[in-house]
């Protein structure tokens, strides 16, 4: 086949995707940027070019504050606690222990229920006076809870929702990858008289470093991505405190149509994944050890 | 005494991995005993109580999950075709072809991964506006035709694929489709699969982007219909919305019993890739 052919055929295979990819990503992404520098357009008055005014207001919005470091909160607690759970759950699925089908199926299932309909069934689980955790509770003694009614627990009660929801997920990643560790390894060191704790430390856990990396930049991802549970469960309340970031996009595009302030915050949000992911791959590839 | 300890650690890894379990099916099973209970018995536990089929009668009355249950079927199918197609040329194209430009192109797919659609809601909404296709199902998948992930998926496989092959394809003369088309895509029918099961989960479960763009019965998806019913200001019953959010799952939920294996094993394909 000749060159000119091959370029022919190259941009015919290309086009349609990328006509897809460019004007639902990549235009989209660069005209936040630029809408970010312009005011919102209201009825007779068109939206102007105001330089850095919707980021003057940004820095000065305190509610932004607010959302803003419950976003971070809910990141470092959620990513960490479902990692280490998902890391369980797959070393005992890929152990010998009793019932390990209904092991792997409770913790896979989950992932492949919408968010939505989760939120919904544990909206009833926190509900206060009849809902199981407060039934717990009032049976051990305790008073009546209102977990998402109350502005120091409702984050909480969405974090345990994102945990619930992701673990299982990871887990299959880190059950492929402990397939994919050469039982030889484990043998050797046991003939050495290793125990299990130094085996998992010292050969299985640095082995599973890019599984870490996969799981941590996705973890990263879904805890900015995912608010269908906010929708339903708080509406990020009461009084934002478990509004996330998405959710605040969202209510400032959709609900007070402030589109211009929507998109700045769509560009912290943009950039804010941007340098973490950056990070993420600089700090952890140093460490991945590659077979 | 190293026996002794070591039977104890192994007992009680069993009873952590068991109650983690217990716990992570407790939504689901609490969520079907109000549904399958008369209201009274919602929060009071009695083995005892009377089954009923009242609160799934009583949800498929008030919401039309039929019609929901179409547009979602009609949507997941739609944009699982259109990325099938269009992910498998554009993976080709990575795969087989040297070209100018190729890397930096290659980046602007992979940035996808970083930059979903879900993120860019604001300007997606006023492209959907400006080509006058608000609150359709079209309008639903567009942003997600192309998608990133399956491109990179795709290319992996490919790449696989001994190039011997399309040589051989070649002298007899078959051109690039035929190509895809009679070597390629029945050599990698597992990462379909697997790239088509984690596809359909994604998108039977979105939930945001429909929120916004849909706005009647025709399109709403299942999640969206769910939510404006368990939302809705009337009040309705914990067992009904408990009975509707089992319906509503309960297809993909089926699914997933019946192909659990092929599932979990695809989630699994698409993540080391």
């Amino acid at each position: 086949m000749n060159k000119k052919n091959s370029l022919i055929s190259v941009f015919f295979l290309l086009a349609p995707g990328f006509l897809f990819l460019i004007s639902f990503t990549h235009i989209p992404a660069v005209k936040t940027l630029m809408n970010s520098f312009f005011s919102t357009g209201r009825g007779k008055r068109p939206s102007k070019f105001v330089g850095f005014d919707n980021y003057e207001v940004l820095w000065n919005d305190s509610t932004f504050w607010q959302v803003f470091s419950n976003n971070i909160i809910y990141a470092c607690v959620v990513i960490p606690i479902s990692i280490l759970l998902s890391l369980a759950m797959a070393l005992w699925v890929n152990s010998k222990i009793i019932g390990r089908p209904f092991l792997r199926f409770s913790y896979f299932l989950p992932t492949v229920l919408p968010l939505i309909a989760v939120g919904n069934i544990w909206l009833f689980f926190y509900a206060p006076g009849f809902g199981l955790i407060d039934q717990v509770a009032s049976a051990l003694g305790f008073a009546s809870l209102n977990i998402l009614g109350s502005q120091e627990t409702a984050l909480w009660g969405v974090m345990a929702v994102g945990i619930w929801k992701e673990a299982g997920f990871y887990m299959i990643f880190y059950l492929a990858g402990l397939q994919a560790i050469s039982p030889d390894l484990k043998e050797a060191a046991m003939i050495e008289g290793a125990n299990k704790w130094y085996i998992f430390w010292r050969i299985t856990f640095p082995l599973l470093t890019p599984t870490t990396l996969f799981v941590s930049v996705n973890a990263v991802i879904n805890s900015f991505r995912q608010i269908d549970h906010i929708v339903v469960m708080t509406q990020g309340g009461p009084d934002y405190s478990s509004t996330l970031l998405l959710y605040y996009i969202y209510e400032a595009a959709f609900m007070f149509w402030d589109t211009a302030y929507a998109t700045t915050l769509s560009v912290v949000l943009i950039l804010l994944l941007c340098i973490i992911a950056i990070g993420q791959f600089f700090v952890l590839d140093k460490k991945v050890h590659y077979q | 005494m190293r026996v002794f300890l070591d039977l104890l650690s192994e007992r009680l890894h069993t009873i952590g991995a068991w109650l983690l379990a217990l716990i992570w099916v407790l939504p689901l099973l609490y969520a079907v005993w109000a549904a399958i209970h008369p209201i009274e018995y919602e929060a009071n536990f009695d083995i005892t109580a009377p089954l009923t089929t009242y609160n799934f009668i009583n949800a498929w009355s008030q919401a039309p999950f039929a019609r929901y249950l179409v547009n979602t079927v009609m949507m997941t199918s739609m944009i699982v075709i259109c990325q099938f197609t269009l992910c498998t040329f554009v993976a080709f194209a990575f795969a087989r072809f040297e070209f100018p430009f190729k890397n930096f192109l290659f980046a602007l797919v992979l940035l996808q991964l970083l930059i979903m659609p879900d993120i860019l809601i604001v300007e997606n909404y006023k492209t959907i506006r400006f080509l006058g296709i608000m609150d359709t199902i079209l309008a639903i998948g567009l942003p997600y035709m192309a998608s990133g992930f399956g491109i990179f998926l795709l290319r992996q496989t490919f790449m696989s694929i001994p190039k011997e092959l399309d040589d051989a394809a070649k002298i007899d003369g078959a051109g690039v489709l035929r190509i895809i088309w009679n070597v390629y895509i029945p050599l990698s029918v597992p990462t379909f699969v697997a790239y088509g099961l984690v596809s359909v989960s994604f998108h039977w479960n979105n939930f945001l982007w429909p929120l916004i763009i849909t706005n009647s019965v025709e399109t709403r998806p299942l999640t969206v219909g769910l939510s404006i019913f368990s939302m809705s200001e009337a009040g309705v019953e914990w067992a009904t919305i408990s009975a509707g959010t089992l319906m509503t799952t309960a297809p993909l939920f089926i699914a997933f019993l019946i192909f659990q294996r092929q599932f979990i094993a695809s989630f699994m394909t698409a993540g080391i890739k």
